[in-house]
């Protein structure tokens, strides 16, 4: 197989990943059913969903552990069926890393460059420039029992990097790691990912660490492919109340539709009054009824006699002190369910009684549509 | 009065004294293992002790003579006899541990990755050939390899050979036959924990890096269970040097083995010292065979990176 020249950079459109119609079942549980979906060259891909999703499965259907009952995968123009997982162009960083415990990180970084062949400087200078790549120069002598969580992690990445796959699969790679090194590792993944240019598909339940590394994300429920959008629209026009949930805090307002047009759609709240939103491109209508969304932190305390061109009026009930935040849960009249709202601490969100009558200000493009 | 007083504190002292000692780990990691210890001291230490005295005195007809002599060792080192009986039971030993380990390796290999949820099933179907005693179990060798016995019918009947052969039964190879089928179960056993022990994430990640499925047996699986094959050598190989049944029953008079020629000593030779002499031999012989197995098992394992 010849090496993709380092020089030629992806070209962000053309198609890595093709995945048609696959569905695989076990009995009768369909643990991914009828996904499509495809994902570009040189692409920061996430995966993303709750646990038996079947993101798992996709990935380990991509590296070929897995075979769909249905369905078809190609990678890079190439039809990966029949093709055992050792001969695909792909390579994998495993949840537990599965570093070799009986090789050092040397030898494991050099594993899948044993059968290649190649001279023994060359493969020792590609082992030293992946080593570099995860920044672990030095540390080639020591043995995988010796190394740290984060260690092992950049070890795994080397060992897949060094093969120079056409597309790296990470299935939740950061999931073992505490917050404050997780945190720094989906920086330096994402670095890492536009100096290599590679590729990337990441499996992750996070739905911060999703947003914070992708070019774009498939959010996953039950075996099938909700949305695929890139991490702003999938935050902001969820397609539906399962993904805005999975996407972090949102308040639900019930609506009536009044009237609905091609781009926009205007409805009819208790909370809010009429309002006219962009209607998402998956909206399908279904009966009179849909559902309004605005995330917490698009909700302003008005202070004093401050006004805005959009607010609410309700009632403090509840107070939730976060540090840099403050969550309020205010009763709005009308509505349903009250409000759940996130306040930075700068002006005392975090002094207000319980009890207290406030006003909120929103932003009508905040709202967004979803069908119920 | 004021002794007393005085007294008392000294008292209490050693008392909090006696204490601390009782409640420290060491005594009560003492404390815990002196049962084995014990019994091992007097069923195990206590014989071998007597044995390697007895090896340095000498048999005078009914009495034994207590003055320190290498005599003993000297027969047992330099006697022909004596040294091809050893070497035989050297080589039987390491034939039968090799024989057992390579055939319970994919037995092993089989429960532990394609055993499913039956793992333990066929675990216990393994141990049903000890529900018999071991001479039967030899006997019945003893009826497959005989002269009249199931494979020189079998053969003859098959038009292979014309008449039975002699060669199957009461020789070395019968010995190491018998031996194998004996302690197959012995070694199956340490294989198959350490095969569960082998991450089945590192065999998908040697296959991932680009390993068929016999590359990444022999570079995953093979060296991280060596430790099973190691103890399965040792295991089969320390006490098979010393079997003297086996080869009473089938290995005629090429198939004797050092056991047999202690056994002898011990019994109607009645040289109670040579044959302790013998005996601290073959020991000694063995612990450094079982060594040399260890250390050539770990370079292959080095090897195979």
């Amino acid at each position: 197989m010849p090496e993709r020249p380092r020089s030629e950079r992806p070209q962000l459109e053309r198609p890595m990943i093709e995945i048609h119609n696959v569905t695989r079942s076990y009995g009768s549980f369909k643990a991914l059913d009828d996904a499509s979906l495809t994902i570009k060259e040189g692409e920061f891909f996430s995966l993303l969903g709750p646990s038996g999703c079947g993101k798992t499965t996709l990935l380990r259907m991509i590296a070929g552990f897995d075979n769909p009952t249905s369905g078809l995968i190609s990678v890079d123009g190439q039809s990966m069926q029949g093709i055992p997982a050792n001969r695909r162009p792909t390579n994998m960083v495993f949840q537990s890393y599965a570093i070799f415990p009986h090789l050092n990180v040397e030898q494991n970084v050099a594993y899948g460059l044993k059968r290649l062949k190649l001279a023994g400087s060359e493969e020792k200078r590609r082992v030293e420039e992946a080593l570099a790549q995860v920044s672990l120069t030095g540390l080639g002598k020591r043995l995988a029992t010796e190394l740290s969580g984060g260690q092992r992690q950049r070890v795994a990445l080397a060992r897949a990097l060094v093969m120079r796959p056409k597309v790296l699969l990470l299935d939740e790679p950061l999931s073992a790691l505490d917050k404050k090194l997780r945190e720094q590792m989906q920086v330096e993944l994402r670095r890492l990912q536009q100096a290599v240019g590679i590729t990337f598909v990441l499996v992750t339940h996070d739905q911060y660490e999703a947003l914070a590394m992708s070019d774009r994300i498939a959010v996953m429920f039950g075996g099938r492919i909700a949305q695929v959008a890139s991490p702003k629209e999938i935050y902001q026009r969820p397609v539906n109340r399962q993904v805005a949930d999975f996407l972090g805090g949102m308040n639900f307002v019930k609506a009536e539709i009044v009237e609905e047009n091609g781009a926009s759609l205007v409805v009819d709240t208790l909370g809010f009054g009429r309002v006219k939103t962009d209607k998402p491109k998956a909206f399908v209508r279904n009966g009179g009824a849909a559902t309004l969304g605005i995330r917490p932190e698009r909700l302003r305390v008005l202070w004093d006699n401050a006004t805005a061109k959009f607010e609410v009026a309700g009632k403090v009930v509840e107070r939730h002190y976060f540090g840099e935040i403050t969550h309020l849960i205010v009763e709005i009249p009308g509505l349903e369910k009250p409000l759940s709202v996130t306040e930075t601490n700068d002006f005392g969100a975090d002094d207000i009684p319980v009890g207290t009558s406030i006003r909120l200000a929103y932003d009508p493009d905040a709202l967004v549509a979803m069908a119920d | 009065m004021t002794a007393a007083a005085e007294g008392a504190p000294a008292f209490g002292m050693t008392r909090a004294r006696r204490n601390a000692l009782l409640q420290s780990e060491s005594v009560q990691g003492f404390a815990l293992i002196s049962p084995t210890f014990l019994y091992a001291l007097i069923l195990l230490v206590l014989p071998i002790l007597v044995v390697i005295a007895h090896s340095f005195w000498t048999q005078n007809y009914l009495t034994i003579d207590r003055t320190f002599t290498l005599e003993n060792y000297r027969a047992a080192l330099t006697e022909p006899i004596y040294r091809d009986l050893l070497w035989r039971s050297l080589y039987i030993s390491l034939m039968v541990s090799f024989f057992t380990v390579v055939l319970a390796y994919p037995i092993a290999y089989f429960i532990s990755f394609h055993g499913g949820r039956h793992k333990s099933l066929w675990l216990f179907l393994i141990t049903i050939p000890f529900w018999t005693s071991y001479l039967l179990r030899v006997m019945s060798w003893k009826v497959i390899l005989g002269y009249n016995g199931v494979l020189n019918s079998g053969l003859m009947g098959l038009g292979l050979i014309d008449e039975p052969s002699t060669a199957l039964l009461y020789n070395s190879s019968a010995v190491i036959i018998t031996l194998t089928h004996a302690w197959a179960a012995f070694a199956i056993l340490p294989i198959f924990v350490s095969l569960e022990k082998v991450d089945r994430t590192l065999v998908e990640a040697a296959t991932d890096l680009g390993d068929g499925p016999i590359r990444s047996f022999l570079r995953v699986t093979l060296p991280l269970s060596a430790p099973g094959i190691i103890s399965a050598a040792l295991i089969v190989m320390i006490p098979t040097v010393g079997d003297y049944v086996t080869p009473k029953l089938v290995g005629g008079k090429d198939g004797v083995m050092i056991a047999n020629a202690i056994q002898a000593q011990f019994g109607k030779a009645s040289n109670w010292p040579l044959g302790a002499a013998l005996s601290v031999t073959t020991m000694l012989i063995v612990t450094l065979m079982a060594g040399a197995t260890v250390v050539i098992i770990r370079a292959a394992q080095r090897l195979a990176r």
